[in-house]
């Protein structure tokens, strides 16, 4: 019987929780033999090589390209996962969402004390995503089945999660690897 | 006036003294009840309902609801733990709680009862609403992002500093903490000694230069529950 195939994709995020994942140290050898990584930053497959099992989303939505992100996994993952705070509720990109869009990019673009940008213009160049309104968690985007919160996830929840769901266990988390930092 | 009461908490016969809350008696009988607004020095105030009870099957707020006697009280039932954790839930989509940078991260109690009560996300769509930022006092800050309007730092000081620095303004989702003074929170007379400081239950009233003194793994609730020491009382009691 093939392997299981896990996905993970990094959106609004700082690639923490990537970093977590990867912390789960020697255990990652035991990983790899109860799965296998499909369309991931970590081994740089762009595309999806059949019906995922589990995928894990780092980061929020903060633009057009991570709700298409979002979506094309929800279409091809069986279970979906947000991982970390990021996803879970936006996290430090959402600190955005009490200040309107307009105000966001005057200051990032043209009032800034730092900037130096002579075209005096907001890049608006169609090969950029467009921005929203506002950073969206991503279970306010599409179905998330599981939520692990942290920032970063301990490798521990990652681990015990993973294997929960995996042997088809209830996710039974001790109290210290539930943390909201 | 020391009249003794016997009712029980979860089928567990209590104690209780005449006058004393549903929360007062199970504190002292090492029985955790969950609460934000209520604090043991504070006046009942029953505002945040977190620790909603069952009485002879009526919801009711244990910390306002005095004992009476042969009461059958519920608390540890999942009716009341989804409950609990509505309100809590409800609490983070209103503000903007962002634990990761906070610095009473580990030490916040709207943080340990979501842990507590098992939330891992909140159901509810994030509302993200501006909130101010008061700095002007040199010792203290008060982040409104942050406030969960428990109403602790306004009986903090009335009850125990003998001063009126906090009181509410405005009604539903335009109510906040307003200070005694017609500028900002550096022209009342609060001081960083104060008892309405300390009470913050959140990270909304913080002292300066403080921050993250206390390493991560090695704060009040990284690796204890929020109760745990009421509930450690339990086998005293027993």
């Amino acid at each position: 019987m093939a392997k299981p195939k896990i996905a993970t994709a990094s959106l609004a995020g700082c690639f923490g929780c990537h970093m977590s994942l990867l912390d789960i140290d020697d255990r990652i050898l035991k990983l790899v033999e109860l799965v296998d990584f499909d369309k991931s930053p970590v081994d740089d497959i762009k595309k999806f090589t059949g019906r995922i099992a589990v995928g894990l989303i780092e980061g929020g939505c903060c633009n057009e390209e991570n709700v298409h992100n979002l979506q094309y996994f929800r279409e091809n993952c069986d279970i979906l996962i947000s991982l970390g705070e990021c996803a879970i509720m936006g996290g430090i990109p959402a600190m955005r969402n009490t200040i309107p869009l307009k105000e966001c990019l005057d200051e990032a673009y043209l009032n800034g004390p730092t900037v130096y940008n002579p075209t005096g213009k907001i890049p608006g160049d169609k090969e950029l995503p467009l921005i929203l309104d506002k950073v969206y968690p991503c279970h306010e985007v599409v179905k998330m089945d599981y939520h692990l919160p942290g920032c970063p996830p301990s490798a521990d929840l990652i681990w015990q999660a993973l294997v929960a769901l995996l042997e088809n266990k209830p996710m039974d988390l001790p109290y210290e690897v539930i943390k909201y930092d | 006036m020391s009249e003794k009461i016997k009712f029980t908490i979860d089928g567990v016969e209590i104690e209780a003294t005449a006058g004393q809350t549903i929360m007062q008696a199970a504190d002292e009988a090492g029985i955790y009840i969950p609460r934000l607004c209520a604090h043991k020095d504070l006046l009942p105030f029953g505002s945040c309902r977190v620790c909603t009870v069952m009485v002879n099957d009526r919801p009711q707020a244990a910390c306002t609801q005095p004992v009476s006697p042969g009461m059958n009280v519920e608390s540890e039932t999942e009716e009341l733990r989804q409950i609990r954790v509505n309100l809590v839930e409800m609490l983070f989509v209103e503000g903007n709680h962002y634990c990761p940078f906070c610095e009473k991260s580990g030490n916040c109690e709207l943080q340990a009862l979501g842990y507590r009560l098992g939330m891992l996300a909140p159901k509810y769509p994030y509302m993200f609403n501006k909130h101010d930022i008061d700095a002007s006092h040199p010792d203290i800050y008060i982040d409104h992002n942050r406030c969960i309007l428990c109403a602790r730092c306004i009986r903090s000081s009335k009850e125990l500093d003998g001063k009126n620095v906090f009181q509410f303004v405005g009604r539903g989702i335009h109510k906040r903490v307003a200070f005694n003074s017609d500028t900002d929170l550096a022209a009342t007379d609060v001081s960083v000694t104060d008892k309405a400081i300390e009470n913050c239950p959140v990270g909304a009233i913080l002292k300066k230069r403080t921050a993250y003194a206390v390493p991560i793994g090695k704060r009040k609730y990284d690796s204890q529950p929020i109760g745990s020491d009421i509930e450690a009382l339990r086998a005293e009691v027993k």
